[in-house]
């Protein structure tokens, strides 16, 4: 068995601009120096390379990636696993060479080819034919190679009879399936697909998995990146899980997604967001700390399924933020959603709390009792504004188990299926 | 099953670049089709949704040369070498008009294509060289109107210099080239460069001899005027054409030369930057 790809001690640094700290906290005075030095330093950053030297004092750094090995056998399909911000793009996106890494090596045997890139270069101007052989080449496609696949790609894309109207004149599963056909039919060695499931309708998300199941029957090696946890396990047989930009398991799928799913959250039904793990990105939004409490208040990880809980999500905001709403995504431990819900959901709720001054917050709300199946579920939490802008999220916040001794039907030792045990008002009648 | 690995996949290495990078210039040779592809994009999609399409490509050096010709003919009387001004103006507005435009394309090629650099691999010197090339076609049709402004005031051109004119042509592809590269790859940076173009542009303008004659830069100024590379190309271009000036001379090579320059630094320049693009774009 050959192999397809080789990780040697990867690790990739990016800076994290000193804007942010230095406008958040600065004086004006500050910022009229800045401009004026802003001239000087550019001079300097041409005449250097702008990541080494002085600027490194001055400048935060994160590691994206840090010490990352191994190897992956031609025809495997490996899927990967991380939260947001775990590193798990800044892999990919070095494996299929868009960025250099900071350290280390990778050998990779034969093309890459990645559906993170689906409609790179489409243009809205140009039709669907123009945009394919575009995109093609784009892609690394050669045109005769473009010439042969063309039908079957147009096929796949079912957008036959738009194929010379141009493309901004496609609705969005158009454009999308179009862009998916080309990507999909680049048939290289090597595939890596990025939360591509995460985008268009359930139709369309059934034939990529399909399609993606076809490249790796086919012998083909696949990375797979996704948050959700039923396809990984359907999908692959080995995974990595990334944490912080550090490899810190490895182990076949089921294995991983347990060691992930009950890993990184605190034990204690409680999970503490630390500065540094807060993107800079998600400001004025700063999540301090998600809680679990059953009905005496008490912080717990293991919930019982008879009694009501309450989820609590504490938060700073830095700035007034109009049209927010903070809320919370149920999943169970295979990544089915139970529920999304969101704080100011209710009329009343989002009319006064619609728009929020600066401080701090804390959303409550309580999920009744008699609602939980048994099993281990997953706690997602997301803050943004629709329509806007996204602050936060994290798809993977807190985990807990559920405890069903009492709940309705535990008399048959059984497994019942389905997310949710609802007690249900059951009445029997003799009719005759 | 079918066969569906039909040759032996090539191994890539990943690792950090460090020092001078390569020009990789086997990459570029690789993605040839690429460039063809993104030139053809250029030129489909620049005057789409625009009422008057491709004669913009005609109008913008005619209007030019009718407002020079106003301006510096009537007005100002420059000398013009016993050539009928808008001839004389609209030979040197030819490799201006294309000097600039890949200029203009040139340097927003990579902030303006920024989801092709974050998300695929490619060698970005396609992103400028595409843009350039795309101004030939834009050139190619201006050129039309310099045969009708032959015709109309019956000049000859100078028939036995003309096989040079592709040279100087390929000179000031050279030049908009190097300069592109510096500017596209100082634009991932710093959008600066949007606000310094127009500047540029205008004092590269009157630092050419487009609007006057070459000859009226006093002597001992000639060589420092020649630092200029454009002043070569234009130069050259009424050489070849009409047949007026001195043809090559030292300030032509001097102009060759910085052209080279330009061309050659900003390729490095480009290069070592192109690492980071993706990063901080």
């Amino acid at each position: 068995m050959t192999t397809a790809i080789s990780v040697n001690n990867l690790s990739k640094r990016y800076r994290i601009g000193a804007a942010q700290t230095k406008f958040r906290y600065g004086m004006l005075r500050d910022v009229f120096v800045d401009s004026l030095t802003a001239p000087i330093r550019f001079a300097k950053s041409l005449a250097g390379n702008s990541n080494n030297g002085s600027s490194e004092k001055n400048n935060n750094f994160i590691w994206a990636l840090k010490d990352v090995s191994f190897d992956l056998d031609e025809g495997k399909v490996l899927g990967i696993v991380g939260r947001n911000g775990a590193g798990k793009s800044t892999l990919l996106k070095i494996l299929s060479r868009v960025t250099e890494p900071t350290e280390g090596t990778v050998s990779v045997r034969g093309r890459v080819g990645s559906l993170l890139e689906v409609g790179t270069g489409f243009h809205p101007e140009l039709t669907g034919r123009e945009n394919i052989y575009m995109n093609g080449a784009i892609l690394g496609m050669k045109g005769t190679e473009i010439d042969k696949k063309f039908d079957e790609m147009v096929e796949f894309s079912e957008v036959a009879q738009f194929i010379d109207t141009p493309v901004k004149r496609y609705s969005s599963g158009m454009y999308l399936r179009l862009a998916f056909a080309v990507a999909a039919h680049l048939e290289p060695e090597i595939l890596v697909v990025d939360e591509v499931l995460a985008v268009g309708d359930a139709e369309f998300q059934r034939k990529c998995l399909g399609k993606m199941n076809d490249v790796a029957q086919q012998g083909r090696t696949v990375l797979f990146v996704s948050h959700n946890m039923s396809a990984i396990l359907r999908l692959t047989q080995e995974a990595i899980v990334l944490k912080k930009g550090q490899l810190i398991k490895r182990a076949p799928t089921p294995e991983a997604v347990d060691y992930y799913l009950a890993s990184g959250q605190a034990e204690s039904g409680e999970r503490i967001w630390d500065a540094e793990d807060v993107p800079a990105a998600s400001a004025p939004f700063r999540p301090i700390c998600l809680r679990l409490k059953d009905r005496t208040g008490k912080v717990v990880d293991t919930v019982r399924s008879t009694e009501p809980v309450t989820v609590e999500w504490e938060y700073q905001l830095d700035a007034p933020v109009t049209g927010l709403r903070v809320g919370m995504y149920l999943n169970t431990m295979r990544g089915e959603y139970v529920f999304t819900a969101f704080d100011t959901d209710d009329a009343k709720q989002y009319e006064q709390f619609g728009a929020r001054q600066a401080g701090r917050y804390v959303s409550r709300c309580h999920i009744p009792a008699d609602f939980f199946n048994e099993g281990r579920y997953s706690l997602g939490v997301n803050a943004s504004s629709f329509g806007v802008r996204r602050y936060f999220m994290d798809e993977n916040a807190l985990s807990f188990n559920v405890d069903i001794s009492g709940a309705p039907g535990t008399q048959w030792p059984e497994i019942r299926q389905g997310p949710i045990r609802p007690r249900l008002d059951w009445k029997i009648e003799k009719i005759d | 099953m079918t066969e569906l690995v039909k040759h032996e996949p090539t191994t890539i290495y990943i690792k950090p670049s460090t020092g001078f990078t390569a020009l990789n210039l086997r990459d570029l040779w690789l993605y040839r089709e690429l460039v063809f592809f993104m030139v053809w994009r250029d030129i489909k999609v620049r005057y789409k949704q625009t009422l008057l399409g491709a004669a913009w490509a005609i109008l913008q050096p005619v209007l030019t040369m009718i407002a020079l010709y106003f301006l510096f003919d009537r007005v100002a009387k420059l000398p013009t070498d016993n050539v009928p001004y808008p001839i004389f103006s609209y030979t040197a507005l030819l490799p201006w008009g294309l000097f600039v435009a890949a200029l203009n394309q040139g340097s927003r090629s990579l902030t303006s294509n920024h989801n092709m650099i974050t998300k695929v691999y490619f060698p970005k010197l396609i992103l400028p060289l595409a843009s350039v090339l795309a101004g030939l076609v834009d050139f190619a049709v201006a050129s039309v109107i310099l045969v009708g402004l032959f015709l109309y005031y019956q000049v000859t051109p100078a028939w036995n210099l003309l096989w040079v004119l592709p040279l100087f042509l390929l000179l000031a592809i050279i030049t908009a080239l190097g300069v592109a590269l510096w500017l596209s790859a100082i634009n991932v940076k710093y959008r600066d460069v949007n606000y310094v173009l127009p500047f540029l542009t205008q004092f590269w303008f009157f630092a050419t001899p487009v609007a006057y004659s070459a000859k009226a830069i006093s002597e001992k100024w000639q060589l420092v005027y020649s630092l200029n590379p454009m002043a070569g190309v234009v130069n050259g271009f009424r050489w070849a054409l009409l047949g007026i000036g001195n043809g090559p001379d030292t300030g032509l090579w001097v102009s060759v030369g910085i052209s080279i320059l330009i061309l050659i630094t900003g390729l490095f320049y480009f290069r070592s930057m192109e690492k980071t693009f993706a990063d901080t774009i």
